[in-house]
């Protein structure tokens, strides 16, 4: 197994390496698109604006051609799970449109600050290969203003004022919009899980 | 489910060491950070932050160390703040395993620096750090160098002018407050987070849980710091856990 981490320039890559370290699995960050491919999984983590993300991807020739081309699991992570859908309102940018949808900000209230900050409960109805062990109601960390609406590919989903998308899949492609490299053990089980997942041919 | 309340362990550091003062002063050695650090995060922290109380009186600090150790053993948010000037100090912190930055004293003379690190890696790693001591007018002023310097700031006007700039939480620090287990200045989380519409983590004076659900319910805090109760083995953050859930407070279940 070889593990290839995206290197979206967000704030979470440090965080996410030891969390992946800590499941004795070898990873290696990279924008290398060969590498990219070759990789058994791949996360696609993101920290910051989406357009600034996708700016950076874009950067790499090749390298946002080969994500969308991938048949190994990837899991993107908070705004990388963002960068999967087809737009975001922040920026007005468009994504990676691996999956349907639009990424919305979450509405003003007074009653619930944004960016929604903290841990928060997954609802979900268990058969998901990535929430095996982990039950409803457990809480993950998340911090984030947009977030994806709850749609078929939803597979687990929290609600902040709104209810919204959690957990996303679609085929091989996975979107967390927690952080599991933040989210002590529940979001080790659902890292654990992830690297468990075989490639679809 | 809405707002859940997140129970933060505080971890002041002088050099390489874990402190504890009053007022922010009167310094005393606890141990060694990383010990506590793993204790608290195996007891169900929801966050850690570190500060160090001395990094901007005298430049470079050890805390890019202590955050290395740290991130090998802790899977929750931690944010680091102390002796933070530029946008590269903070992608030090970041790859060294911080989640978030706290700055206080390097905002307050170049409040440019919280556009720069929000762009750079969004406002919600960018966390405003305001000490503040109550002045006679029922109003607060800003404190930098960790409770030493004047700044002339309303601590309520400076939170709003942070968040316009791009800070995505507020940690609230009462100099008057800390380290007296007297309670959390009610009054003055309340003021700003009226003020802001970010989460707002309200730090120094518990002593007792009646002290932990004021400044939730009246002072409307989205966070709590604790520090000397649990370095002092006081509570443990179950208790602090048990104490919440008696007060009705909803917070993560462990």
């Amino acid at each position: 197994m070889q593990l290839a981490i995206i290197d979206s320039g967000g704030a979470n890559i440090a965080s996410l390496r030891y969390a992946i370290d800590r499941l004795g699995v070898a990873s290696e960050l990279t924008t290398d698109p060969a590498k990219v491919r070759a990789a058994s999984h791949v996360i696609l983590p993101g920290v910051g604006a989406a357009a600034d993300c996708m700016s950076r991807l874009q950067k790499t020739p090749g390298l946002v051609d080969t994500i969308r081309k991938l048949r190994q699991p990837m899991l993107g992570i908070c705004v990388g799970m963002q960068l999967l859908f087809e737009s975001s309102e922040e920026g007005e940018v468009p994504c990676l449109g691996l999956l349907p949808g639009r990424v919305r900000r979450f509405a003003d209230r007074d009653d619930l600050p944004v960016p929604h900050m903290g841990w928060n409960q997954l609802e979900f109805e268990p058969g998901s290969p990535l929430l095996k062990d982990i039950q409803p109601g457990d809480h993950v960390y998340f911090v984030h203003s947009y977030s994806a609406p709850v749609s078929p590919l939803t597979v687990a989903s929290a609600t902040y004022g709104e209810q919204f998308s959690a957990l996303v899949q679609s085929g091989n492609v996975f979107g967390a919009q927690f952080h599991p490299e933040r989210s002590a053990r529940i979001g080790s089980l659902l890292l654990r899980n992830f690297l468990q997942l075989q490639q679809t041919q | 489910m809405g707002r859940q309340v997140r129970l933060i362990a505080r971890l002041d550091i002088k050099g390489p060491n874990l402190i504890k003062g009053v007022h922010l002063e009167g310094l005393r050695v606890i141990g060694d950070p990383q010990a506590f650090a793993k204790r608290y995060y195996e007891q169900g922290a929801d966050e850690l932050l570190y500060i160090d109380v001395v990094a901007s009186l005298y430049g470079r600090s050890k805390l890019t160390e202590i955050v290395r150790r740290a991130a090998h053993d802790v899977f929750v948010p931690m944010t680091v703040g102390g002796g933070i000037r530029t946008v590269q100090d903070v992608t030090d912190l970041l790859r060294a395993g911080a989640d978030k930055v706290a700055i206080n004293t390097a905002a307050v003379h170049r409040p440019e620096l919280i556009r720069e690190v929000a762009r750079r890696f969004g406002s919600q790693c960018m966390v405003l750090s305001i000490e503040a001591k109550r002045r006679e007018s029922g109003r607060w002023e800003v404190y930098t160098d960790c409770g030493r310097e004047r700044s002339g700031l309303d601590a309520v006007e400076w939170a709003r002018r942070g968040i316009e700039l791009g800070a995505g939480e507020v940690l609230i620090t009462s100099i008057d407050q800390e380290g007296t287990r007297k309670g959390f200045d009610v009054e003055l989380t309340r003021a700003i987070s009226e003020a802001v519409n970010v989460p707002v983590i309200a730090s120094g004076g518990y002593g007792e849980p009646a002290h932990l659900s004021a400044v939730v319910k009246e002072g409307r805090a989205d966070a709590v710091a604790f520090a000397d109760v649990l370095h002092y083995n006081r509570a443990s953050l179950a208790d602090l856990r048990a104490a919440a859930n008696a007060a009705e407070i909803t917070v993560r279940q462990v």
